[in-house]
């Protein structure tokens, strides 16, 4: 199997190296060109050393997994024990939680090793990761141009060879259109298959934690130590017991192409994508075309629902119990106020009075009721297509990576940047992003891969071909050892 | 009166599950502040709510006892509002799809007063000012609640005291709740308005929060009875309003106008799955329902014979309900069982909460032997009584206190003597009976029983001492 994880793995196992002097390594090279990339906004080094070592005791006693001693990242919205955890928004500028969340539970029970948290867009709110509040990531393949986001940081992290892997947080395809934009494996798992405990919740109905990766088996070793149910959470599910099984076989598979995902979509990029299709074709897969009319709701629907379920979780940043606050205040009602505005970036407060204004008694039906109808529409229809077809393939996104600076005065070009990542949340189901290409420019271009909720090894499996096959060309970076 | 007054209730009730509503914290009253907390009822972010299904199954039960639909398919909501008692800036509750529907209390005069809904919820914590600082204290925050939503059919301070009791003890039956109105696990909104008499229509209604006693509830509904009726008399218009009442002025004041009305911006919580309850459960809960209270009071009158004042007294405790019927199972009447329990028991339980705990070092089945006594002719109502308040004090049984000479009674010749004793003895007594006041003869009883320390057996005494007299 081609993956980093693998080969780092093995080298720990049969002490050619410790995961002291791999995370000293990781740290080295953070120091070196965090600076400039601004991927990671918290560095916990101290910790990081402590917990190789007990890494290192574990390999050495022969327990733990696959991840055991490897160094991650973990994006700043998942909650770590007594270390800051922001969502890169002034308002919770100092906070440190006194609980993990369950994803850091379970890495910390098999020894992995947190480098640090990465950048974000404010509380995960955009597509460029510009909206954190403490400066946009660069993207490591041309440092003109955003990381996407607003896993921007996690993908800027693994592209740049600054973690092994890192976690994200998917709402409208803020694991995957980073990692298209940065030119890494993104997967977003089905919902409920990783808990939410600990993830500081944007879009709850719509939110799920997955891994940032180098290569598809990677995703899918990090995937098989996150997952699985949760009784914290009652949104999470049961997954197969046994680890994923990554079947590069095609032959027989029936996959769709959706009119709607590739209407108007650049030429150059059109062109990438087929390519793909064509040797899933080679290798007998069955493709055809469908249409799904209710994608052309998506985008709508995900910013009504997203932003309603975000006016709501985001209530309680009042500057009452934790976070930032206000210095000057006349009375308790003035302090919150001060406290929110003061806070929370631009975008998150037009995201928050668009919510509140879909929520509100004589907008409700028209707004947030009408986009909970079109939701189970669109379900209805991707549940069609899954009874005859395995998986779908899309574009991740429309676009390449934006220039930065260009998308605070083209807001909308932004949100539709998530167009084809978006239906997938709305359905809860499983998909990643895997690299296709670059254009002439030289910017990456993500293939996106969808299966049916649960699929997700069968979506793995899929992308896996690819890798295996090498069917995308040298697109798949392996990522170097650091020695 | 002119007006006809329109009330219905929005009663909060505190669930007894040991757990909150959707974390493992205690329940428990009081504590340190902000002791019995974690992450998720506290709102940190990222924690996540997890219902507690014994919550439900006390929802169901309440459900049931108050005659409502289970709906068997339900959600949760969140209801949006922003206060600092309320750590996540929303409140779980339920919004258009409460767990149970249509049901009703029947008051004593066979009148019901319509259930609308039930439905299940969090509470907040608790704002404490002390010395100009406000505090928060957040142990109560996520305590389950239960919100019982009456019809408007309440048409007195009298009913509306009756309904209070009537709530108070189905929750304390069925085990969901104390309902301690002044700990606050009770707490009642009171919407009032007026009317003509015979008139269909609903006048504009305002509503008084937060009501922690049954007196203050009356209070409050008849200074607003005539503060409504004065508007009303003048030719103007009640404005609707969410009121407080002042329990020092005896007056209610607003609190907020409609114009100020929060706008909840109710959605279903995406943190909690739908709700599916299987109707297996629902009848497995209504099978486990105990016989509830007005049922038991009449069943007592009429088919156990006991009198209505020992029944009233013994029927709001379920704990005592228990103890009596054990002991009548035992083969002890019911009439001696209520007359020592409401008698010599509950003399020994000095407090409301007492009866309500019933914690005496007395069993059923060492009751119903020595009513069995009683029942028997063996000893008489006295001794018995004066036994059984021993038996309370120290914990014995009824073969410690009483010997075979007390049990022996007293033989017939030693009571033929004694008897005709007394009417020697108590000429005017005697003369007092022969002419016809019948209650003269109980001098010749005490007699009979400061001779005999209560052994003798009265009736029979009775017999002898009227044969000699006439």
């Amino acid at each position: 199997m081609k993956g980093l994880l693998t080969r780092l793995s093995a080298m720990l196992r049969s002490g050619e190296t410790s995961s002291y002097e791999l995370t000293k390594k990781y740290i080295a090279e953070i120091e070196k060109s965090n600076p400039s990339l601004n991927a990671y906004v918290h560095l916990t080094f101290e910790r990081a050393l402590k917990d190789a070592e007990t890494a290192d005791k574990m390999l050495k006693n022969g327990v733990g997994g696959a991840l055991t001693g490897i160094p991650y990242a973990l994006k700043d919205n998942i909650c770590t024990d007594g270390l800051l955890t922001t969502c890169c928004s002034r308002i919770l500028c100092d906070f440190k939680p006194y609980y993990n969340a369950a994803v850091v539970e379970k890495l910390n029970s098999v020894g992995a090793v947190l480098l640090g948290k990465t950048n974000m867009d404010e509380f995960a709110m955009g597509s460029t990761s510009e909206t954190s509040c403490y400066g946009a990531p660069l993207n490591p393949r041309n440092l003109s141009y955003v990381t996407g986001g607003s896993s921007g940081g996690s993908a800027a992290a693994v592209a740049a060879n600054i973690a092994p892997y890192a976690l994200g947080s998917d709402t409208g395809g803020s694991i995957r259109q980073p990692a298209a934009f940065c030119g890494v494996v993104g997967f977003k798992p089905t919902y409920g298959a990783v808990s939410r405990y600990g993830l500081i919740a944007y879009g709850s109905s719509l939110d799920q934690i997955g891994p940032i990766t180098h290569t598809v088996s990677d995703a899918a070793l990090v995937y098989d130590a996150i997952r699985g149910a949760d009784v914290r959470d009652m949104t999470s599910a049961a997954t197969d017991a046994a680890p994923t099984v990554l079947d590069p076989e095609v032959k027989g598979i029936k996959i769709a192409l959706a009119d709607e995902f590739f209407e108007g979509l650049d030429g150059e990029m059109k062109a990438l994508i087929e390519g793909v299709v064509k040797k899933y074709e080679a290798y007998g897969a069955e493709v055809s075309s469908v249409s799904i009319p209710s994608l052309k709701t998506a985008l709508p629907v995900y910013y009504i629902i997203a932003c309603a379920e975000a006016s709501s979780n985001l209530g309680r940043y009042d500057g009452i119990r934790y976070g930032f606050r206000a210095a000057d205040y006349s009375d308790v009602d003035d302090m919150v106020v001060r406290t929110r505005t003061q806070g929370f970036g631009k975008e998150v407060q037009k995201r928050i009075m668009l919510g509140t204004y879909v929520l509100s008694s004589g907008y409700f039906d028209a707004y947030y009721k009408k986009a909970c109808l079109l939701r189970e529409k669109l379900k209805g229809e991707m549940d069609k297509v899954f009874e005859k077809f395995d998986l779908l393939i899309a574009p991740t996104a429309p676009v390449t990576a934006f220039k930065r600076g260009y998308s605070g005065g083209n807001a909308i070009e932004t949100y539709h940047s998530d167009v084809c990542t978006v239906p997938v949340n709305i359905a809860g189901l499983p998909a990643i992003s895997i690299p296709c290409g670059k254009t002439k420019t030289g910017l990456p271009v993500g293939m996106q891969i969808i299966g049916d909720r649960f699929a997700d090894s069968a979506v793995l499996s899929a992308a896996y071909f690819c890798e295996a096959e090498s069917v995308c060309g040298e697109e798949i970076y392996e990522g170097d050892v650091r020695l | 009166m002119k007006y006809e007054l329109v009330s219905g209730f929005e009663t909060h009730v505190e669930l007894a599950t040991a757990t909150k509503i959707f974390c493992g914290c205690t329940t428990a009253f009081g504590g340190s502040p902000n002791t019995h907390c974690c992450p998720v009822c506290t709102g940190q972010p990222g924690a996540l709510p997890v219902l507690n299904r014994r919550v439900v199954e006390f929802g169901i039960r309440a459900g049931l006892a108050l005659n409502c639909k289970i709906n068997t398919v339900t959600h949760l909501d969140r209801k949006n509002y922003c206060y600092p008692d309320l750590p996540k800036a929303y409140q779980i509750s339920q919004y258009d799809k409460p767990l149970c529907e249509h049901g009703w209390v029947e008051l004593e005069s066979g009148k019901r007063i319509g259930i609308t809904r039930i439905h299940i919820e969090e509470d907040a914590g608790k704002l404490v000012h002390e010395r100009g600082v406000t505090y928060i204290d957040y142990n109560r925050g996520g305590v389950p609640l239960i919100e019982i939503v009456s019809e408007p059919d309440i048409s007195s301070p009298e009913e509306a005291r009756e309904y209070v009791e009537k709530l108070q003890l189905i929750m304390r039956y069925i085990g969901v709740s104390d309902c301690k109105m002044q700990e606050g696990s009770m707490r009642c909104d009171v919407n009032i308005s007026l009317r003509v008499h015979g008139s269909d229509e609903l006048g504009t209604r305002t509503e008084i929060k937060n009501m922690n006693s049954l007196s203050f509830i009356e209070r409050a509904m008849e200074y607003e009875y005539s503060r409504q009726a004065e508007i009303l008399d003048a030719g103007k218009k009640v404005e609707q309003c969410t009121m407080r009442f002042d329990e020092h002025t005896g007056e209610t004041y607003v609190m907020r106008t409609k114009e100020d009305a929060q706008d909840y911006r109710y959605f279903p919580e995406p943190d909690i799955l739908t709700v599916v309850i299987p109707e297996s459960k629902v009848k497995a809960i209504s099978d486990s329902l105990p016989e509830l209270p007005l049922a038991k009071l009449r069943r007592y009158i009429t088919e156990l014979g006991v009198n209505e004042h020992n029944a009233r007294l013994m029927y709001r405790y379920a704990k005592v309900c228990r103890f009596f019927e054990e002991a009548i199972a035992e083969g002890a009447s019911a009439k001696h069982c209520s007359n020592l329990i409401t008698g010599a028991v509950f003399s020994a339980l000095a407090t409301e909460e007492d009866k309500e705990q019933f914690s005496v070092s007395l069993s059923s089945k060492e009751f119903a032997k020595l009513v069995r006594l009683i029942d028997d002719g063996k000893i008489n109502f006295t001794l018995a009584q004066m036994t059984l308040s021993r038996m309370l004090a120290d914990g014995g049984n009824v073969d410690d206190y009483l010997t075979a000479a007390d049990l022996a009674g007293v033989d017939e010749g030693e009571l033929e003597r004694l008897c005709a004793e007394a009417v020697a003895n108590n000429p005017r007594a005697v003369a007092d009976f022969k002419a016809g006041k019948e209650k003269a003869i109980s001098a010749l009883y005490g007699y009979i029983k400061r001779a005999t320390q209560g052994k003798a057996d009265i009736k029979k005494a009775d017999e002898i001492i009227k044969k000699l007299i006439n």
